[in-house]
């Protein structure tokens, strides 16, 4: 019985990482890039994000202290966003973009968890992957990591309460949470680089026109992937997923 | 039933994913599907041609190889880990049934 269950195992494990190796499309960047923000926006983004990052690893921390078992289930959403943000999935601009994966950890834990774990991410890709960048970590966490996670469980709550379908709240939620990252990826660019005719609304239909088309068949995306993850969850671990009820409303 | 139910739904959401990934790829023939950020940096040079990049990243992979080698990994790892997870809590669970 243990010797199977250890394979079994081993099989889904190694089964999901050659999946995702063998699919991964040629790589481009997102987000905005490096030295691409003007220094005084820059650092403003970063002065607006990090409150935020800082209130996140303090109840990051309490919950792995006060609940330790829930630590696979921290793990399940950092690793949510880690995959999600390395599909690079082509889109019907004829261009190509990458889902957040917020969504997921902002509903089951809190938008604030999701801020620290979605900055690690964009860190890691920064450093390594010269994708986003150091200059504009603050802009990219706060869209991503900060303004995605607080419309996700806002619109979780209230779709969940009109509807009572936990599964159309979260499809919605994680969706709606991917796009208004690159609306406000946009607004982000359009406040830097207002055009010299029609000024930062011209400027912000422009990048709009970029980031926010591309991506709503990858938002729609984003919804399938995170209900298919919930599905997992409901149906094997209704233990964390009752701990986590009981924790919700501290951990904010 | 309800168990079987579930299963259904999960095959079809991962068909609508794989659907919304290949339809662009048919319908549209001619087009690289670059990334929309470096579209977004052309659309900068048309709005401030004089602005330039303040600050260049610390490390660049040093070619398109090396980049999708680490894009993969990137997906390599999260998966492995929502895979570990997920097994973990249904080998749980299926132990906890046969003993119900």
């Amino acid at each position: 019985m243990k010797l199977k269950q250890l394979i079994s195992l081993g099989l889904i494990t190694a089964t999901s990482v050659t999946v995702t190796i063998l699919a991964a499309p040629p790589a481009q960047a997102m987000h905005i890039m490096e030295g691409f923000l003007p220094v005084t926006w820059a650092i403003f983004w970063w002065i607006l994000f990090l409150p935020f990052f800082w209130l996140g690893l303090r109840s990051l921390n309490q919950i792995t202290k006060d609940y330790p078992e829930l630590k696979l289930l921290l793990a399940l959403a950092g690793a949510f966003t880690f995959v999600l943000s390395a599909l690079k999935i082509p889109s019907v601009t004829g261009s190509s973009s990458h889902p957040t994966g917020t969504g997921l950890g902002a509903v089951l834990f809190s938008p604030l968890i999701m801020t620290v774990l979605g900055s690690f991410v964009l860190l890691f890709q920064a450093l390594l992957l010269a994708h986003g960048g150091l200059t504009t970590l603050g802009a990219n966490a706060f869209s991503m990591a900060v303004v995605g996670p607080i419309v996700a469980y806002g619109l979780y709550g209230l779709v969940l309460q009109v509807s009572g379908r936990q599964t159309v709240a979260l499809f919605l939620a994680a969706a709606v949470a991917n796009l208004i990252t690159y609306v406000v990826t946009s607004l982000q660019l359009a406040l830097a680089f207002p055009a010299p005719e029609g000024g930062i609304l011209s400027s912000f239909i422009k990048f709009a026109g970029i980031f926010a088309i591309t991506q709503i068949p990858l938002a729609i995306s984003e919804g399938l992937l995170t209900v298919l993850v919930w599905n997992w969850l409901v149906t094997y671990s209704q233990e964390q997923l009752q701990v986590l009820q009981q924790i919700k409303p501290k951990s904010l | 039933m309800k168990r079987q139910r579930t299963s259904w739904n999960n095959w079809l959401l991962i068909s609508g994913v794989i659907l919304l990934a290949i339809i662009p790829l048919l319908a549209i023939r001619d087009s690289e599907f670059s990334g929309a950020d470096g579209q977004a940096e052309a659309v900068i040079g048309e709005i401030q041609p004089e602005y330039e990049a303040w600050f260049e990243p610390l490390l660049t992979p040093p070619g398109g190889e090396t980049e999708s080698l680490l894009f993969a990994l990137q997906a390599g790892i999260g998966a492995g880990t929502i895979g570990y997870v997920i097994g973990l809590y249904r080998g749980k669970h299926e132990r906890n049934s046969t003993f119900k």
